[in-house]
């Protein structure tokens, strides 16, 4: 296959034909899935409104169930593929090895997430995200989700796959780019997430055609988490990656130090995955030594890494805007900066939300003892919709304010766009003290 | 050059870090060591722990040990919210209770006195379900297969609510239960 490339006037980012056309794909298909679960979740809202109270409870749990599905699984990982494809083959100037199989990949994804949807709509797998057994759902509820992470299995391997192609044909000089070295930690935990997820979900599937007789309850939890926690994970080490790309485009901002950044990515590898275990705090089949361990991120070195990050994008943002002579006071550096710019805007609100709404709810959440106060309460979405909302939706909405004009030609208006960051942010507000 | 170039220094690794940079890092080590140790701590000292006593069981065994208890110890019938019977079981003091959650209810109503501690013997038969007591707000997952011994040593009288926050299925929203402690 021929390989043309195209260099954008705008940005002057470099990209081929294919991997811009599966970044296009990719990113509308999420934001499709997005639109689902938006809708989901104003009937959400509404029915959970005492003066209101729009659904009843079987309707109530079907939407509930496909609002977490659409948004924690199909919408993320749609947009984490384009990501992937932008952080390999347009930051490294490279081809995408084998765009045919993140064809597959994709379509894969597709015809994955409607079955489950289909499903979740046919009325007979309101089963929540969580799909604990030995509660059952329909079996192309769970042959949905396995084609979806096979396919999400295939993008990550043409990812890997680009990274090889770029280093043969020496496409760059030295190291990987910090942005690209980011994209690929994110990938690494997506490949043993998506294991996890299969070593759970595939067994549940025999059990649902009645193959399998039975899948043991506090097990099916532990691995299942492994998936359903860990999936958070890629998104956390896909939007940092996302604020180091947004610091470096707006700013030109140059990582403090390379050696730190990279070494607090790595520190997500390691430990990032211990998290879900603080989903079992109070469940009975584990020991308080285990819970401990685990729960600690082995001794919070993952809670370390996120503090890295919160440190080091902003910093680089101040060192340079310091360069171009804000340098009055304390702050003129961020009072200066382009806040009309949503790419920034949304950027630095996801920065802020995430670290301190998110990330310290969820610190907190993650002890033991106090886990016991909020375990499956009202706290928990709250928690979650400040991670995965704030600062996770919110971070790849900024970013598509950079990649539109850029992969579809098109001039945006930033005047015109500035309401939408603060969207999710609002609605997020309203969640986070509904909830 | 920046973030989504490869580092200008090709020997990155060997660029010293700032000060200012270490001292966060710090920082943020040490933040993390005492959350650790304070797990620890609570572990040994705290008045309020997660009890660490389980058994593997089946529903059939969690259930015949439980309207065994039931039958046992009953002391009085109330009617539930669907006007069902419910027998009221008063846990001997210092001993083992057994409370069954199930679609969607909470089996039987415990009696407890002030200041004893009970042995609260927590599994489901059919589905995951969750413990929550109101108003004191104590949350412990309940699944089937598993039997959990819980400590518990009430301090105040009065009558608590046991709400279900695990989703269970359709009835979930109407699984109460109740615990009266005299």
């Amino acid at each position: 296959m021929a390989t043309t490339y195209r260099t954008c006037p705008v940005s002057g980012l470099q990209f081929e034909d294919q991997a811009e056309k599966l970044m296009r794909w990719n990113a509308v298909a999420g934001v499709l899935w997005l639109l689902v679960g938006g809708i989901t979740a104003l009937l959400v809202i509404l029915t959970r409104w005492p003066a209101i109270k729009l659904l009843p409870a079987d309707q109530f749990y079907l939407i509930l169930t496909a609002h977490g599905i659409d948004m924690l699984i199909l919408w993320i990982l749609f947009f984490e593929m384009a990501v992937l494809y932008f952080a390999s083959s347009t930051l490294l100037r490279c081809r995408l090895a084998t765009p045919k199989i993140a064809w597959l990949g994709f379509w894969l994804m597709v015809v994955g997430g409607i079955m489950t949807n289909i499903a979740i709509f046919q009325g007979e797998s309101s089963v929540m995200f969580t799909s604990y057994v030995p509660m059952q759902a329909a079996w192309h509820f769970y042959l949905g989700i396995i084609l979806v992470a096979v396919g999400a299995l295939l993008g990550t391997a043409v990812f890997f796959g680009t990274l090889v192609v770029a280093k043969r044909d020496r496409t760059y000089q030295g190291s990987l780019p910090l942005v690209t070295f980011g994209a690929l930690t994110a990938a690494i935990i997506a490949t043993f997430t998506i294991l996890a997820g299969a070593g759970i979900l595939i067994p549940t599937f025999f059990w649902s055609i009645g193959l399998i007789k039975e899948i043991d309850a506090q097990l099916y939890r532990m691995v299942w988490w492994g998936l359903g926690h860990s999936s958070q994970q890629i998104n956390v080490a896909a939007h940092v990656s996302v604020w180091y790309l947004t610091a470096a485009v707006i700013f030109g901002a140059k990582p403090l130090s390379e050696k730190v950044s990279r070494f607090a990515f790595l520190l997500y590898i390691l430990f990032l995955q211990l998290a879900s275990a603080h989903h079992l705090l109070s469940d009975p089949g584990m020991s308080a030594e285990w819970k401990v361990l685990n729960t600690s991120y082995f001794m919070y070195f993952a809670v370390m890494a996120s503090m890295i990050h919160g440190f080091t994008v902003p910093g680089a943002i101040e060192a340079a805007q310091r360069r171009k002579g804000y340098t009055n006071g304390l702050f003129e550096w961020l009072r200066k900066a382009p806040w009309g710019n949503p790419v920034f805007s949304g950027m630095f609100i996801s920065l802020v939300s995430f670290g301190f709404l998110g990330g310290i709810s969820g610190v907190v959440l993650g002890t033991e003892q106090i886990n016991m106060l909020m375990h499956n309460t009202f706290y928990v979405p709250g928690h979650f919709h400040t991670t995965v909302v704030t600062g996770t939706t919110l971070a790849f909405m900024a970013i598509t304010y950079l990649l539109v004009p850029v992969l579809f030609r098109r001039e945006t208006d930033p005047a015109e766009a500035l309401p939408d960051p603060a969207l999710p942010v609002r609605h997020q507000h309203v969640r986070s003290s509904a909830w | 050059m920046s973030a989504i170039l490869p580092p200008s220094e090709r020997l990155w690794w060997k660029q010293p870090i700032d000060k200012v940079e270490w001292a966060w890092i710090a920082i943020a080590f040490v933040w993390g060591m005492i959350m650790f140790g304070m797990m620890i701590y609570w572990h040994i000292y705290g008045k309020q722990n997660l009890s660490n006593e389980a058994y593997k069981t089946t529903p059939e065994m969690f259930a015949a040990k439980a309207e065994k208890f039931v039958a046992e110890n009953t002391i009085r019938i109330e009617k539930g919210l669907n006007g069902e019977d419910i027998p009221v079981a008063k846990v001997p003091a210092g001993g083992a209770g057994y409370l069954i959650a199930r679609l969607w209810a909470w089996y039987p109503i415990l009696e407890l006195e002030k200041g004893q501690t009970y042995r609260i013997h927590l599994s489901s038969l059919d589905y995951n379900h969750g413990f929550s007591l109101q108003p004191v707000n104590i949350n412990i997952q309940v699944i089937p297969g598993y039997e959990h011994v819980v400590k518990m040593t009430p301090t105040k009288e009065g009558t608590y609510a046991i709400v279900c926050n695990e989703y269970c299925g359709i009835g979930h929203h109407s699984m109460l239960g109740r615990i009266y402690v005299k």
